[in-house]
């Protein structure tokens, strides 16, 4: 357990230099790495600067913000099936996200961008918590989180199929599934500053959430489980799955499966899971987003599937145990 | 089966014959082209009150170089019902027209043509001749394909002016097979799809775009709203070719004559 966070700093260290490395230019690595750190003239400079500094960067980004904001609603909800893209947390982002797009306000204001997301996403949490809070048993949470994607999915293809552009309507894809390719650094600066202060926010919450794992009845008792607690978590969640959500689409399950393999490393303790669960994302999210450009380099393949595909069987792993009536 | 080949070859002699005897009454007298690149050739060709109605499309100034005089037509969006009660005796689409409305039309005994689009100056050529043989007016397309060999021959200039990349939305790039590849060369541009292998219109990588480092850097034009698909334009790592960017338009969209007027605005 001790060796459990420099081992997940290298893997994300590695990782985040396997990233810079990766693409279809096929570029030698000491050529490539020096242009990034010294500049210089000619093309490479910009590959690497312009292209896949921001890429890699978002990848740690976002995957760290959705790896800390699943360990924090399971925390809370005391769920293991909370997670930011099934719950329709992602999805109200993306909503709110194309909603700024398709209105012209993120041309007037370039934060009108990441702000609508994190307004979308506080929807979304502030109805999960209202619907399924500490006490609302699995069902509910699920059961809200379906009704909240669909409601977010389908005013998402609404509003890219009322744009006059002829583009809009083939990018429902992209808000539904999620990618880094050709991001910029106005991305990088858009997205981070309000993904830093939201987890923040939520590393503030780690000790509440180590009390409420004694029960909601204790954890009141220590003066720990109050609306200050919900606060700072649907604040804290929005202002990382909104802008997350903004700069990369939806992106699922990468919530659902770090925490979950991260879990018996760290005795369950949420305190210690918080910062586990977003070295474990960013790994994650850096090691999906390698694969899509290994597997098809020349199309942009999304995140999102391989994510899928690495988490829905999780899912519905974990599902079959909650059925069964046993702890997961 | 020699017996069937010469009675084949006989109809097939019937058939000219007839059709060389025909009148030139018997070209159509309604006709409705629903495709912005056949409408502009229908519109240059037809005699007066033979074209019933061109496609809205080609009434958008936005897409199409005879916006002006598509108003005068009546607009089609493409249904077969409309085109119907329209009661053309020659509809004119494309290859990318929904198959189902084409079955619909030729079911409902209405003579429909579906043209591929054109990829070059070849086929822009056969394409006039052909509409002018479609409607009946070999004449007048044998003077606009003069004009447009004349206009051609003005426009074109010799290689060697550097080399250029086609850039569009979601990334996408035009080989030396297309439209876009052939006004380059036309131009005096070598494409630099062709040194990633590239003969179509498919996806090029941005990073191996800038790692090209084009002379000249020709983007598609933006439309109204907004979309991810257009957001790599405004990639950072273009704006790095200063001064270089141009917008490809209408007159880049279809095989007319007005490939001319894009080859002349890579001057």
């Amino acid at each position: 357990m001790r060796g459990l966070f420099p081992a997940l700093l290298l893997l994300v260290a590695a990782l985040f230099l396997a990233s810079l490395l990766t693409g279809p230019a096929g570029l030698p690595a000491m050529d490539a790495l020096r242009a990034l750190a010294l500049g210089g003239d000619g093309p490479l400079p910009i590959v690497m600067r312009e292209i896949r500094l921001p890429r890699a960067i978002l990848g740690v980004a976002v995957g760290a913000g959705l790896g800390l904001t699943g360990a924090a609603l399971q925390g809370y909800l005391r769920n293991p099936l909370a997670e930011p893209g099934l719950i329709g947390i992602s999805g109200m982002a993306a909503l709110g996200a194309v909603i700024a797009i398709q209105t012209g306000l993120s041309l007037v204001a370039a934060l009108a961008l990441p702000l609508a997301a994190l307004v979308g996403a506080a929807a979304g949490v502030a109805m999960l918590v209202a619907l399924a809070g500490p006490r609302g048993g699995s069902v509910t949470l699920i059961l809200a989180g379906v009704a909240i994607s669909a409601l977010a999915g389908a005013g998402t293809a609404l509003v890219l199929n009322l744009s006059p552009n002829p583009y809009a309507a083939s990018e429902i894809v992209f808000w539904l599934m999620g990618s880094l390719a050709d991001k910029s650094m106005l991305h990088v600066w858009l997205a981070l500053p309000p993904m830093l202060l939201g987890a923040a926010l939520i590393l503030t919450t780690r000790h509440a959430l180590d009390a409420l794992t004694l029960g909601e009845a204790a954890a009141q008792t220590l003066g720990m489980a109050g609306p200050s607690l919900r606060w700072r978590l649907i604040a804290g969640t929005a202002l990382i799955v909104g802008p997350a959500t903004a700069v990369a689409g939806a992106i699922g399950f990468v919530g659902l499966v770090v925490p979950h393999v991260l879990r018996p490393w760290v005795g369950a303790r949420p305190s210690a899971l918080l910062p586990a669960s977003a070295l474990g994302g960013a790994a994650l999210l850096l090691a999906s987003d390698i694969a899509v450009r290994l597997i098809v380099p020349d199309r942009d393949l999304k995140l999102g599937v391989l994510t899928a595909i690495v988490g829905a069987p999780l899912f519905l792993h974990l599902i079959w145990k909650t059925r069964s009536g046993g702890r997961v | 089966m020699r017996g069937c080949v010469r009675r084949s070859d006989a109809i097939l002699a019937a058939a000219v014959l007839i059709a060389a005897a025909l009148p030139a009454g018997a070209a159509p007298q309604r006709v409705v082209s629903m495709n912005l690149c056949s409408d502009q050739l229908a519109m240059m060709l037809a005699a007066p009150e033979q074209l019933v109605s061109v496609s809205s499309l080609a009434q958008d100034p936005r897409l199409s170089p005879m916006a002006d005089q598509a108003a005068a037509y009546k607009a089609n969006t493409g249904r077969a019902e409309e085109i119907y009660l329209m009661r053309p005796d020659l509809v004119i689409a494309g290859t990318y027209t929904p198959p189902a409305t084409v079955a619909m039309l030729r079911r409902l005994g209405i003579r429909v043509e579906t043209p591929p689009p054109a990829e070059d100056f070849d086929a822009i050529r056969a394409d006039i001749t052909r509409m002018g043989d479609w409607l009946g007016q070999p004449q007048a397309a044998r003077d606009l394909l003069a004009r447009f060999d004349a206009d051609l021959a003005a426009a074109r200039r010799p290689g060697g002016r550097g080399r250029a990349a086609l850039y569009e939305a979601n990334g996408f790039t035009s080989g030396p097979d297309t439209l876009a590849g052939s006004i380059l060369e036309a131009a005096g541009y070598a494409n630099i799809a062709a040194d990633h292998g590239i003969s179509a219109t498919t996806t090029l990588p941005l990073e191996l775009l800038v790692m090209s480092d084009p002379d000249r850097l020709i983007t598609g034009a933006k439309w109204p709203g907004q979309s991810q698909g257009e957001a790599i334009l405004d990639h950072p790592a273009l704006a790095a070719f200063p001064g270089r960017a141009q917008v490809t338009d209408l007159n880049w969209t279809c095989g007319t004559p007005f490939v001319t007027r894009a080859i002349r605005s890579l001057e």
